[in-house]
Order: C-alpha cells, then sequence, then structure tokens
C-alpha cells in the first residue's frame, strides 16, 4: 500500500488566525523580555503589553468581520461567529488582565507568567471558536486548558489553590482522551476529522458532507463519535454530569482566573458546539438533540438546587455557572438562528456580570482571598456601598431580572427553544431560575441586611480593579437597556454553511 | 504473511480505554490515575492509526504526533502540579486533598 | 432515533467495563506476589540504585530538568517528517519549519533566562 500523496503548497491565509497569532507572539515577547530584563517589583508594562496586545486582537477579529469561508487547507473558518467570538474573548481577556494587575500585586505574586498564559489561554479559546476541523478543535481546547492548570494554582501560597489545580488537571485530561477518541471514531466513519470537507465529497470528505451523501444507515459511527465529543465539551462547559471539577476548580483558583475561566472556558466550549451540532451535525439533530436535553434538563436543575447549600461564595457562584450552562446548552438544542445568536449573546453577557461578581468578590476576599465565605460579606453594603451596589447588580442580571443584560439573554434563548418546539425544556428552565433567584436574594439579604462584622479589615481598593467593576456593570446595565446594537452584532454573527432550513426571521427579544 | 484485521486492533483499543477509564476513576494516586488517563490516550492512537490504514490516508498518522506532543506538554504541567502538592504534604493520594469538599 | 440501533454499543460498553474491571480485579487476585530485594529496589535502568528506598527523596532539580527534557525531547517528532520529505517541500516547508524552531528558540531562552537549566542556586 502506498500512503505517499502528492505534495501541493497549500495557499497561506493568516487573517482567520491573526488575533491568535498576535497573541502568543506579545505572549512570548512578554515571556523573554521579562526573564531577560525584568527587574524591580512595579512591573506595569506586563500589564501593559497584554492589555496592548488584547486590543490588537480585537481590532484583528473586528476587521475579518463579514468574512465567511474556510482557510488554511479548510482548517479555520473565518466567519461571523469567529469574529463575535474572539472579539468577546479579547473583552474577556483585557478585564482580567487588568483586574489580575491590581490582585497580583496586593498578593505579592506579580510574575510574567501570569499574563502570558493568560494571553496564550484567550489564543486558545480564540481558536477553538474559529476551528473547522476536530484536530485544530483539539488543539485549541489543550491549550488553553493547559494555560488554566498552571493559573489555577497560580497562588503560590495556598495548598487548596494547588488542589484545586490537580483535580482541574486529573478531570481535565480524563475528558480530553474521551474528547479525542470522538476525534478518532469521527475520522474512522469519515476518513477525515474536518467538520465541512471542500468541493469534492470523495477527495475532502468532511462532516457536513458527509451526512448529505449518506444514507442514514450508514451513520452509526459517527453518532456513536458524537456522543464522545459531547461528553468531551460538557466537561468544559461545566455540564451536569461532567461538572465536578467546576466548584473544586472555581473555589481554588485565583479569583480574577475564576471569572475568566466561568466566561472564557464556557464561550469557547459552546461556540465549539455550536459550530459542530447547529452547523455540521445539523441533519442528524434527531439523533443528538434527546442527549443535549438530558444534559440541559440535568445541568439546569443540579446546579441550581445544588447551588443553594453553599457557603462560600466562590463555590455558590460555581455551581450559578453550571445552571448557566444548561441554559445555553436549550439554545443550541433550539438549533435555528434565534438560538445561535441568543446563545452568542447570553454568553458574552453572562461572561462580563460573572467577571464583574468576580472582581468584587476578589476585593472583598482582601489579602490570600482569606473572606470568601457568604458570612463574610455580611453588611457589606454599609462599609463599601458601590461595590455592594455593583455586585447586587450583577447577581441581578445572573439571576435574569429584567432592566439586566441576564434578563435579555434568557428571554431569546428560551424564546429559540419555544420556537423550536421544546417548551417543556424551557418551563423546566423558568422553574430553575425561579429557584436559582432565591440564593442570589439571599447573597443579597445578607450584604444588606446583616449588622457588619466588626473585626473585618479594610478593603484597598485597586483603581484598576475598580474600573473594571465598573465597566463590568455599566455593560450588564447597558445591554439590559440597549440590547439591540449587541443582538444584531449575534445575528449577523452567522456559522459557514450554516444550513438553510430551520430558518426563522430576527424577532427582536420580547417583541 | 497474513492480513490482521484492522478489527482486532479496534477490540484491542477498545479494551485498553476501557482499562485506562475504570483504572481512572478506582485508583487514588494521582500519578497512577494520569498513568491510566495515558494509556486512554495512547489507546486513542491506536485508533487513528487503524483508521489511518483503512481509509489508506495519511491523516491518522498524522494526528498521533499532534496527540503524543499535547500529551507530553500536559504530562508536564500536571506532573509539575502533582509535585507542587507532594513537596508540601508528602503524599500524591488525592484522597488526602480534603481542603476542598463538595 | 430507533434505540435498536444503539444496543450493541451498550451492549460494548458492559462488556468492556466487566473485562476491564474483571481483569485489574483478577490481577490483584491471581498474580503471585513473591516480592525479593531485587524487585524492591527502585527501577534505574538496570545499574544498581544509588538510592535504597523509593521513599527518599530527589532534589526537585531532577524533575525539573526531566520535564524540560520531555517537552523539547518530543518536539522533535514535528521534525522526522520534515526532514524525511524535506526537498519535496522546498521553501515553504524550510519556513515553517523556521518559524517552529524559532517559538522553541523562544521558550528555551525563556527557561534559561529563568534559571532553569541552572544546576546549582
Amino acid at each position: 500500500m502506498n500512503l505517499a500523496q502528492e505534495f501541493s503548497q497549500p495557499e497561506v491565509q493568516l487573517g482567520g488566525i491573526a488575533p491568535e497569532l498576535l497573541l502568543v507572539g506579545v505572549a512570548l515577547i512578554i515571556l523573554v523580555v521579562d526573564a531577560s530584563f525584568g527587574r524591580g517589583d512595579n512591573r506595569w508594562y506586563l500589564a501593559g503589553l497584554s492589555a496592548l496586545g488584547l486590543a490588537g486582537a480585537a481590532a484583528l477579529a473586528i476587521m475579518t468581520w463579514g468574512d465567511n469561508e474556510l482557510q488554511l487547507s479548510n482548517m479555520i473558518a473565518a466567519d461571523g461567529l469567529a469574529a463575535f467570538s474572539k472579539v468577546s474573548l479579547a473583552a474577556f481577556g483585557l478585564l482580567t488582565v487588568l483586574l489580575g494587575r491590581d490582585y497580583l500585586a496586593r498578593d505579592k505574586i506579580e510574575e510574567s507568567e501570569f499574563y502570558a498564559l493568560v494571553l496564550f489561554a484567550v489564543a486558545g479559546m480564540m481558536l477553538m471558536t474559529a476551528a473547522a476541523d476536530l484536530i485544530v478543535m483539539f488543539l485549541a481546547l489543550e491549550t488553553f486548558s493547559v494555560s488554566l492548570y498552571v493559573l489555577v494554582a497560580f497562588r503560590r501560597a495556598s495548598l487548596a489553590s494547588h488542589e484545586s489545580a490537580m483535580k482541574y488537571f486529573l478531570l481535565g485530561a480524563f475528558s480530553s482522551a474521551f474528547f479525542l477518541l470522538g476525534i478518532a471514531l469521527t475520522y474512522g466513519a469519515i476518513g477525515s476529522t474536518n467538520l465541512y470537507g471542500g468541493a469534492d465529497p470523495v477527495a475532502e470528505p468532511g462532516i457536513a458532507n458527509f451526512i448529505t451523501g449518506t444514507p442514514t444507515d450508514d451513520l452509526s459511527l459517527l453518532i456513536v463519535a458524537t456522543g464522545f465529543l459531547v461528553i468531551g465539551l460538557g466537561f468544559k462547559i461545566a455540564a451536569v454530569p461532567f461538572h465536578m471539577w467546576t466548584p473544586d476548580a472555581y473555589q481554588g483558583a485565583p479569583s480574577p482566573i475564576t471569572g475568566f475561566m466561568a466566561a472564557g472556558t464556557k464561550f469557547a466550549a459552546f461556540a465549539a458546539l455550536l459550530r459542530l451540532f447547529d452547523a455540521s451535525l445539523f441533519p442528524l439533530r434527531s439523533e443528538w438533540r434527546p442527549l443535549l436535553i438530558v444534559l440541559a434538563v440535568a445541568t439546569m436543575i443540579a446546579g441550581s438546587v445544588l447551588a443553594i447549600v453553599q457557603e462560600d461564595l466562590k463555590r455558590l457562584l460555581a455551581y450559578s455557572s453550571i445552571a448557566h450552562a444548561g441554559f445555553v446548552l436549550t439554545g443550541v438544542i433550539a438549533a435555528n438562528d434565534r438560538g445561535v445568536s441568543g446563545a452568542l449573546f447570553y454568553l458574552a453577557t453572562y461572561g462580563v456580570a460573572v467577571l464583574g461578581a468576580f472582581a468584587v468578590i476578589s476585593l472583598v476576599a482582601g489579602r490570600d482571598e482569606e473572606r470568601v465565605l457568604l458570612a463574610d460579606h455580611r453588611g457589606l453594603f454599609y462599609e463599601h456601598p458601590l461595590l455592594t451596589t455593583a455586585l447586587t447588580l450583577f447577581l441581578l442580571s445572573l439571576a435574569g431580572v429584567p432592566v439586566t443584560s441576564g434578563f435579555v439573554g434568557k428571554l431569546v434563548v428560551f424564546g429559540a427553544a419555544v420556537e423550536a418546539g421544546y417548551t417543556w425544556v424551557v418551563v423546566v428552565g423558568v422553574l430553575t431560575s425561579a429557584i436559582a433567584a432565591f440564593f442570589y436574594l439571599k447573597v443579597m439579604a445578607t450584604m444588606f441586611l446583616q449588622e457588619r462584622d466588626p473585626d473585618a479589615p479594610a478593603l484597598p481598593v485597586g483603581r484598576l480593579a475598580s474600573g473594571v467593576v465598573a465597566v463590568a456593570a455599566v455593560a450588564t446595565i447597558g445591554f439590559g437597556l440597549a440590547w439591540s446594537p449587541l443582538i444584531n452584532a449575534a445575528e449577523s454573527a452567522t456559522i459557514f454553511f450554516q444550513s438553510p432550513q430551520e430558518q426563522s426571521a430576527p424577532i427582536p427579544p420580547g417583541g | 504473511m497474513t492480513e490482521v484485521a484492522p478489527s482486532y486492533f479496534l477490540v484491542l483499543a477498545a479494551l485498553l480505554f476501557s482499562i485506562g477509564v475504570v483504572g481512572a476513576l478506582t485508583r487514588r494516586n494521582a500519578i497512577v490515575i494520569f498513568m491510566f488517563i495515558e494509556l486512554m490516550l495512547n489507546a486513542v492512537n491506536l485508533v487513528f492509526v487503524t483508521f489511518s490504514r483503512m481509509w489508506g490516508n495519511l491523516d491518522g498518522q498524522v494526528l498521533v504526533f499532534f496527540v503524543l506532543v499535547v500529551a507530553a506538554a500536559e504530562a508536564v504541567v500536571g506532573l509539575a502540579i502533582i509535585l507542587l502538592i507532594t513537596r508540601r504534604r508528602e503524599s500524591a493520594n488525592v484522597d488526602d486533598a480534603h481542603l476542598l469538599r463538595w | 432515533m430507533i434505540l435498536g440501533d444503539y444496543l450493541p454499543i451498550l451492549f460494548l460498553i458492559i462488556l468492556s467495563t466487566l473485562f476491564a474491571g474483571g481483569s485489574i480485579y483478577a490481577s490483584s487476585k491471581v498474580a503471585p506476589k513473591r516480592s525479593t530485594r531485587a524487585k524492591r529496589l527502585p527501577y534505574e535502568c538496570g545499574i544498581v540504585p544509588e538510592k535504597e528506598s523509593e521513599r527518599e527523596r530527589f532534589p526537585v532539580k531532577f524533575y525539573l530538568v526531566a520535564m524540560l527534557f520531555i517537552i523539547f525531547d518530543i518536539e522533535t517528532v514535528f521534525m522526522y517528517p520534515w526532514a524525511v520529505a524535506f526537498d519535496e517541500l522546498q521553501l515553504f516547508g524550510l519556513v515553517e519549519m523556521v518559524a517552529f524552531i524559532v517559538i522553541l528558540l523562544a521558550a528555551y531562552a525563556y527557561v534559561w533566562k529563568r534559571g532553569g537549566l541552572e544546576w546549582v542556586e
């Protein structure tokens, strides 16, 4: 058997991965320059360089807006989904870096590695959203996962941080193996790992053009593969029953990183889910929908119920983030245009709100994060009215109360699911939202109605961190009142080769 | 020389993968758990190579390279984290990691 | 969705779980455990071990060097395919490989400057 293939030089178009390349380049420069010339305690330029890199990456992503093509031998999709996701992820990274600067300076653990790893993680997440081939998706997933394993362990003095990193690492590697098995079986089923395939289905097979050209009884191996891919991605979005790592990792990680994980990891994994299920595997929806519905319902219920008994605010928000994964899944299940744009809107606004919430938590926690329990937030309002108001706003948004962005997000994804005929899933979603509102209210009552512990130390509030909180608060209320620009952007963020069936006219939320 | 049917390799890979899953779920030592996870990854590599031969293209073999490199990167980061803990605690047993509870 | 189509998968899952669990259990029960001094010694590629017990600790530097070795060692896996088809890939392959090696060099410079290669502090 002669396996040799004729070499033909591929066309090199770097436009689709320019943001990732820039971020990786800046991260390498930060590492090498700081290791060679870094002196002194105040290394403001590290955060400055990272922020510049992220802003540049966002600009490069915006420049690809409107593109709708495959690049680099069909490995990379330059489409609306990728552009929208990359801009959102760059924004998350920017908030994380600025917040991280104050946090690291306070705990005296400022290192160039923190910034470089955040940049690597953002680059990996961006690549994940643009991956048009399963192996690129796997590499991207591992890039940001490995960066996050280290970032979770970044609190040098804290054994809890190291333990949570170990659990996160072991379960993350375990899930990667399942994801990889899914890729291998896909390869076995169709002879390629591409999501779309080329013009000629025989010479360049891919999932999308394989399904359309094959009678359904030959698809069993691909369906099995899909199940394994769901396990792998389910871990990353923290869907029940693959959520076990979430509370531990969220609790042990430095708070800015916890916020970044909640916002970024979820966004990247959901973007991949949307691309995989709502575009490539769309014709097989009768097969994967039951699976995702079970996941979504279990996730919404378990996340909301388990959050009630938490005493640690970071664990509470971890379970809340699990519940949110279930809400976004309803948008994926809907698999119509409104579902896709609604999920993207939801992820972008949820990310900003959760980053803001963890920014406040990191400020209240004080040095070495010693005050993260619910009880430590008693009477916070009377000492820090602005911070408390901001945290209240974020919690209201997570609860989905009107006038906040979280309300609009829920409305759109639930609306999309109703449109697709899954009203009962939405009923579960609304009921669990009501349960979830209970524990958000509990936190607010603690902050407003109880007496402040007189022994509580004064909080040093850095300028950058308060800026991050302010920006997140303005965005949360802004997108709650004037949602149309972001919704319109999400609606134009179509997925490459998205199937024309089940199209729906864009309907404004609430309309 | 008789050709071995590819399905045999797939069955072997399935068994290796299952041993990896069961081992990773039942063992308590972090390093041993990680060894079982590596076993799972290598079972997948066997699947890749088998399918590569069945399809007669090189994609599967190229993918194995990427899996190898990713597994090495993961191993280094993971072992560094485990080392960080064992140096402070003298044990790599996941049950001893008790600071976090559900 | 016809559930009957999934029966073989369920069957395979049950079978492989039984096999995996069974073989681990069987080996723990059946395998002879004759511990000799030679077996208890740490394995050091056949030479007589320097340290007697696995409990004894190595300096962290050993682990660090081992990890750096794994990382830089495995990267060469990408150079073999390139080296085999070097003349066919022409300039394109060369440019790709130079980009790859530059990134590796950046990592190397970082490790060097951070003191990862110093044996004595």
